[in-house]
């Protein structure tokens, strides 16, 4: 049963247009997250299905019942604000009993409720502080707590960890997924961090320009993104786009890169469902899927060779700025096969995993 | 406070040479020691001639220092309860109650007015609200004349000349331009999301308002009761204008007492009575002071 369905909504400010024909709908207990650049309208997108927004045209059902014209606190849902929106002279408890004293739920059961998330939560010792007492990672979880006291059919969440630090976001990345896994309430998660959707969601909606560009898997949006903007959004460091044309190799396809030394890139048979010789693509490759030669990964047969311009190594892997006839290329490889900035290398790449695209749409064809 | 241990005020007088130290911390204090000495000399006056027999002022003039054998408090007691004004002799205590039961309501009244407009204005916005708030906020610059005849008109139709209900209705009317514009410009410092959340949570506009506006309102509260005490109890022309007799309010009913009379001043009475005119808006001050420049320049939310 889809508990979330989002049909042909628009959204204009007068006459500019935020949101065009948005189509969605999240199964029960799914977790969905929206992302997109900043400014591509999410946080709009949530406020209209929290009802702190109307729709222009459309409709927004939450189990199956049309919410457009219902105020917020009809339509049961909790959301957790990006600024965690704490009510300032309220403490923690007052904080999480707010809504229960405004759908007057007796006292004894909002005491109850609020001790067991406080459990939960494990926020039991600040429940008599104010939120200018409390950490941000403990407003972050008060915020929480503050969605969990009401069970609602719906929790969303508009970028709730982009004021933590580093290490405490991804902690609490993994206790949301904690969370959802045992609350199992159907969540709409906004946020502008690729890894926070691929990692929690188990679906996600890319947006872009007020318009839904691909909604799927994380796998699939990562291996099979619908166009270019998607391919170039999920995945850091980004995908490398370089022109080619597709040129005949023996009895298969093949790549040349323009303005390259004219080296061909066999295309695999799948990949070259689509396109003919002499068309010219964007050829999509992630810089995980290059790997110096002597490494013996990927296809020994594709190669490229690149003039290393900067080498940024993390530690866990080594970033390579290069460019080849003026296009530049990253790759991420072992940081013991790196080479030195400066050195011309050849990169193998794993044809398996590219991506070409249209030039002209932006459509990935393959 | 907490930022005290982190940051070190910077003090000019305390850089360079010993004499040069000494001679600028001179200049700086005469000067402004000087300033305050002329600014505060007519309350020293006044406050003296309190206590001075009419014949001594009349012999020595208004300034000069009580003499020890005839100092008295007792032109203090006559100026509250038994001077003769307009031939009743009941002093200026009737009118003090004018002004109480005038400035009392009148502040209360536009206070909560302000509040409420200015929380629908920066939370509840709607079509052409900027428009009505420009509206409202002209108010503040109207110069008070040009109110006097429409006023007249309107407590002449409400049946409210020349009675304290009348002049609580003009204040309040008058206030609420100030009273919107400080608390307007206060709540919109208050973050939206605090308002999304409660709508999301149940609260209606009127929790919304107990629950959350109001809670946080108390800096600008003391704002708008400083502002609007001491302006309502100040003023005189429309108490001047709308009332007169008996339901004249103290600045009023000092005003006519001193100008009217063509028999002798009784400046010593007349001094006390200043004085004591003078004390509520002072009492407000000195209570609320320190917190009318933190109320305006301090947001809602820290
Ligand atoms: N009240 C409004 N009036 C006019 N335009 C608005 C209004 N609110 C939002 N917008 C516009 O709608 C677009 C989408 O805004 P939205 O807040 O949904 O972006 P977002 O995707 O959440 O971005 P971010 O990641 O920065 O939070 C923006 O271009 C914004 O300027
Ligand atoms: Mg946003």
């Amino acid at each position: 049963m889809s508990s979330l369905t989002i049909k042909d909504l628009r959204k204009s400010y007068g006459p500019v247009e935020v949101l065009t024909d948005i189509n969605l709908e999240a199964e029960s207990g799914e977790f969905i997250a929206l992302v997109g650049p900043s400014g591509c309208g999410k946080s709009t997108l949530l406020s209209i299905i929290a009802g702190l927004e109307s729709v222009t045209s459309g409709e927004v059902r939450i189990e199956e019942r049309v919410v457009n014209n219902d105020a917020p606190k009809d339509r049961d849902i909790a959301m957790v604000f990006q600024s965690y929106a704490l009510y300032p002279t309220m403490t923690v408890r007052e904080n999480m009993t707010f809504g229960m004293e405004c759908r007057n739920v007796p006292k004894p059961e909002q005491k109850e409720t609020v001790e067991r998330v406080a459990d939960l939560l494990q926020i039991g010792p600040l429940l008599d502080r104010k939120p200018s007492q409390l950490s941000g990672g403990q407003r972050q979880r008060v915020a929480m707590g503050r969605a969990l006291v009401r069970d609602p059919k719906l929790f969303l969440f508009d970028e709730p960890l982009s004021n933590l630090d580093a290490k405490l976001r991804i902690e609490m990345r993994s206790e949301i997924k904690k969370l959802h896994q045992r609350v199992g309430k159907t969540t709409v998660y906004v946020t502008h961090d690729q890894v926070e959707a691929m990692t929690l969601a188990s679906r996600i909606a890319v947006m872009f320009k007020g318009v839904l560009q691909q909604y799927d898997t994380p796998k699939e949006i990562y291996e099979r993104p619908r166009n270019k903007f998607v391919a170039g959004f999920m995945g850091s460091p980004t995908m490398n786009f370089l022109d080619a044309k597709v040129v005949a190799d023996g009895d298969g396809l093949g790549l040349t890169i323009d303005g390259g030394d004219g080296g061909v890139l066999p295309l695999p048979t799948e990949k070259a469902a689509g396109v003919k010789p002499g068309q010219a693509v964007i050829f999509g490759v992630r810089p995980e899927h290059f790997n110096p030669v002597h490494a013996h990964r990927g296809d020994p047969t594709a190669r490229l060779k690149v003039l290393v311009d900067m080498v940024e190594p993390t530690g866990s892997e080594t970033i390579l700025m290069s460019s080849v006839a003026g296009q530049s290329v990253v790759a991420s490889v072992e940081p013991d096969d790196a080479p030195r900035e400066g050195e011309a290398v050849e990169l193998a790449i794993n044809m398996a995993k590219i991506c070409l695209f249209d030039p002209a749409t932006e459509l990935r064809i393959s | 406070m907490a930022e005290a241990a982190t940051h070190q005020e910077f003090d000019p007088l305390a850089t360079g040479g010993t004499r040069r130290r000494i001679t600028s911390k001179g200049i700086v204090y005469g000067a402004l020691g000087l300033f305050a000495l002329i600014y505060l000399a007519p309350l020293m006056i006044i406050l003296l001639n309190t206590l001075r027999p009419l014949d001594d002022i009349v012999r020595t003039g208004f300034i000069a220092l009580p003499e020890a054998e005839t100092m008295s408090l007792k032109y203090w007691a006559e100026a509250w309860g038994t001077f003769c004004i307009g031939g009743t002799c009941e002093g200026v205590s009737r009118f003090y109650k004018n002004s109480l039961m005038m400035t009392i309501p009148a502040t209360v009244l536009s206070t909560m007015f302000g509040l409420l407009n200015g929380y629908i204005l920066s939370k509840w916005r709607f079509r052409y609200d900027g428009v009505i708030f420009g509206l409202i906020t002209l108010g503040v610059f109207m110069p008070q004349q040009m109110t006097l005849l429409p006023w007249a008109f309107v407590l002449g139709k409400l049946g409210l000349s020349n009675s304290i209900a009348g002049l609580v209705f003009v204040h309040t009317i008058q206030g609420i331009s100030f009273t919107t514009l400080f608390c307007r410009n206060y709540f919109v410092s208050i973050p939206d999301d605090l308002i999304k959340a409660a709508r999301i949570d149940g609260a209606g506009f009127w929790r919304i308002f107990r629950r959350i506006i109001l809670p946080l309102s108390p800096p600008i509260v003391i704002v708008t009761v400083i502002w609007q005490f001491t302006g309502i109890w100040n003023e005189f022309l429309f108490g001047t204008v709308f009332t007169s007799g008996a339901n004249q309010p103290i600045t009023s009913a000092i005003v006519a007492f001193s100008g009217s009379g063509t028999g002798e001043r009784h400046y010593n009475v007349e001094a006390a009575a200043v004085i004591m005119a003078a004390i509520p808006p002072l009492i407000i001050y000195v209570l609320g002071g320190k917190y009318f420049v933190r109320g305006l320049t301090q947001g809602a939310v820290k």
